[in-house]
């Protein structure tokens, strides 16, 4: 049994993975980028997910009925991790296109 | 006073990493000596560590313990812990070498550049990045690493900003590492969820090879792949090497050299003998193959210097692959010429560093003095860099293999053992090693011989800093062509075993 979080996140993974093969717009390669990492995102999380579980407070749950805290831990650094890259490949494509004149992979001109 | 040396070993390149812009506003030359003194202390710090380790015994460090050898409190590793067996001492010795090296070059190479103390803080952010990558015991922590290693490359290879390629090679290399972390993080998460633990050790002590194991093993293999540029998603390796400033470009072969560590390092340690084992090894071989070959016909075609150097580093990753593959296809039933192709794979590793970082750096001292790239517009450069001359001579020759140079000692172990495997696969390595010569005689050529161009009357020597560091190297390549045998001893064979010997990493850890 595959439940249904899982489904999401596999599709947004290869969604955002069919998008960094298909697309040709620099923009469209970062959103792939950012769709791809909300998937692992996802993922992780729902791994962790345990049915009527509560926050992951030892004290709290002493029958262990707990969320899994080390993937909430996985998640929230990654998401730092993801913020970093997208805000270092948008400054890179604000570059390109000072350079450029464009976004499109394929015309490549330098200006003068 | 010495236990802490692991975090430290992290810790310093970190801390000094973001001294470095306070270093700036007291004096550059405060901030030049500090860079150095750091990445010295760092060098010291590993040496300390390979003393101890490399005679066998592991050493654990366990992060917020009471004390550090604490990894397991009720026998569940759950703190994030650092470990240094025998390879990963060798990696972190060569790549805090070559970064203290980087470092002195620096200093007159980017003398003009104005952001030179951002320039050090990234250097920095990324030795620490290979370190933390090398040590860490934990495939998280490997990730968080891998992530600081990719970012700080990024900015680096981004340096000269002003130019739209740089631009364009760092997004390039910023996609395919993004994409790499995903994979190996996504694989992370299938592990994570099957076993509960993220340590390499408990995991492979735990590990039952069930199909999801084995889809994690595979996008592993992948992300790691994709960051120590083997083919065929070598793509990002000529732009990102060839556009970086030329110090990156050969500190940018170290890590990439550590990302094959980690890569070794899952396959090894992390799943051992397993019904996968054939596939992968065999994959690993076709990869290194594949690099080889296309790496080596692609770089003849080249007239940018430091594209064809990077191509060549291509190539010459897939001599380390089909070393290291051939062990690992032998692993379960280890023969006397699996462990040689194994020591042929990792010693090749150091040869490697010594050589292509010499490469880059005579590449980089030409560029210094002329200002051009172009192998065309370059000649008659011997007369008036002797020095450079002879050292760009030697780097060229060791990359091709040819006796008594260094890459000579680590391909004849490789062309031997892999004979005996398979004999196919030795040929081919030949023959790509004849490209390669036939390549740098082109090189060679163009750049040193022939008529010299008007323009280039006034070129001189390079400084002399710059010079020692080559020289220190030309140095290194010469005697370990001369005697492999002691380097082989004393510190290939104790890696290539405690790859081998996957109980004892697991022992050591629980």
């Amino acid at each position: 049994m595959i439940s249904f979080p899982f489904i999401i996140a596999i599709s947004l993974i290869s969604l955002g993975f069919f998008a960094l093969v298909l697309k040709r717009n620099l923009l469209k390669l970062v959103m792939a980028v950012h769709i791809m990492g909300s998937g692992v995102n996802l993922f992780l999380i729902s791994l962790g997910y345990r049915e009527a579980g509560i926050a992951p407070i030892f004290t709290n749950a002493p029958g262990l009925n707990m969320v899994l805290p080390t993937v909430q831990a996985l998640t929230l650094t990654n998401i730092v991790i993801n913020i970093a890259i997208i805000a270092l490949m948008l400054s890179l494509a604000i570059l390109i296109y000072q350079h450029y004149g464009s976004l499109d992979t394929r015309k490549r001109k330098l200006k003068e | 006073m010495f236990s802490h040396t692991l975090a430290l070993l992290i810790a310093v390149p970190l801390f000094a990493a973001f001294f470095t812009p306070l270093a700036r506003r007291i004096s550059r030359k405060f901030m030049n000596l500090w860079v150095i003194f750091s990445l010295g202390i760092s060098e010291f710090l590993v040496l300390v560590l390979a003393k101890n380790v490399i005679k066998g015994d592991i050493q654990v460090y366990s992060l917020g313990a009471d004390f550090p050898a604490l990894t397991s409190p009720d026998g569940f590793p759950i703190r994030i812990i650092l470990q240094a067996d025998a390879i990963a001492v060798f990696m972190a010795l060569i790549s805090v070498f070559i970064a203290l090296l980087v470092g002195v070059y620096s200093w007159r190479f980017m003398e003009k550049e104005k952001s030179r103390d951002k320039y050090y803080t990234l250097l920095l952010m990324l030795t620490a990045g290979m370190l933390g990558l090398i040590f860490s015991g934990d495939l998280f922590t490997m990730f968080i690493f891998l992530e600081l290693l990719s970012i700080a490359s990024c900015g680096l290879i981004a340096f000269y900003i002003h130019k739209g390629e740089s631009s364009e090679a760092a997004f390039k290399y910023m996609v395919i590492s993004a994409v790499a972390g995903l994979m190996i993080l996504f694989a992370v998460g299938l592990l994570y969820a099957q076993y509960g633990a993220l340590n390499i050790g408990a995991l492979a002590a735990a590990i039952d090879f069930t199909f999801l194991d084995i889809t994690a093993l595979a996008f592993l293999v992948a992300g790691f792949a994709m960051k120590c540029g083997a083919a065929p998603l070598h793509l990002w390796v000529a732009d990102a090497y060839g556009e970086a400033p030329v110090p990156v470009s050969a500190l940018l072969v170290i890590a990439s050299q550590v990302s094959l560590y980690a890569l070794f390092r899952i396959c090894f340690t992390l799943f051992g003998v397993s019904s996968a084992i054939g596939i992968i090894a065999w994959l690993l071989i076709i990869l290194g193959v594949l690099s080889m070959f296309i790496g080596v016909t692609m770089a003849i075609l080249q007239t940018d210097i430091k594209r064809l150097i990077a191509y060549h580093s291509v190539s010459q990753v897939g001599y380390m692959l089909l070393g290291i593959g051939v062990g690992l296809a032998l692993l379960g039933n280890m023969t006397s010429y699996g462990i040689r192709a194994m020591e042929g794979g990792i010693f090749h590793i150091i040869n490697y560093a010594l050589y292509n970082t010499l490469l880059f750096l005579a590449a980089g001292a030409l560029i210094y003095r002329t200002g051009v790239k172009d192998l065309n517009k370059m000649g008659g450069l011997a007369q008036a860099m002797p020095f450079t001359t002879i050292f760009f001579l030697l780097g060229s020759l060791a990359i091709a293999g040819l006796p008594p140079l260094n890459g000579f000692a680590s391909k004849l172990l490789i062309y031997e053992s892999v004979f005996r495997f398979n004999p196919l696969l030795s040929i081919i390595a030949i023959l790509v090693s004849i490209l390669t010569l036939a390549s740098f005689i082109k090189v060679f050529y163009l750049a040193f011989l022939g008529p010299k161009p008007t323009e280039f009357k006034e070129i001189k020597e390079v400084p002399k800093s710059m010079g020692l560091v080559m020289g220190v190297l030309a140095f290194l390549v010469i005697l370990f062509g001369l005697f492999p045998n002691i380097v082989v001893d004393n510190l290939v064979s104790p890696a290539a075993q405690s790859l081998i010997e996957q109980f004892q990493y697991i022992s050591a850890i629980l």
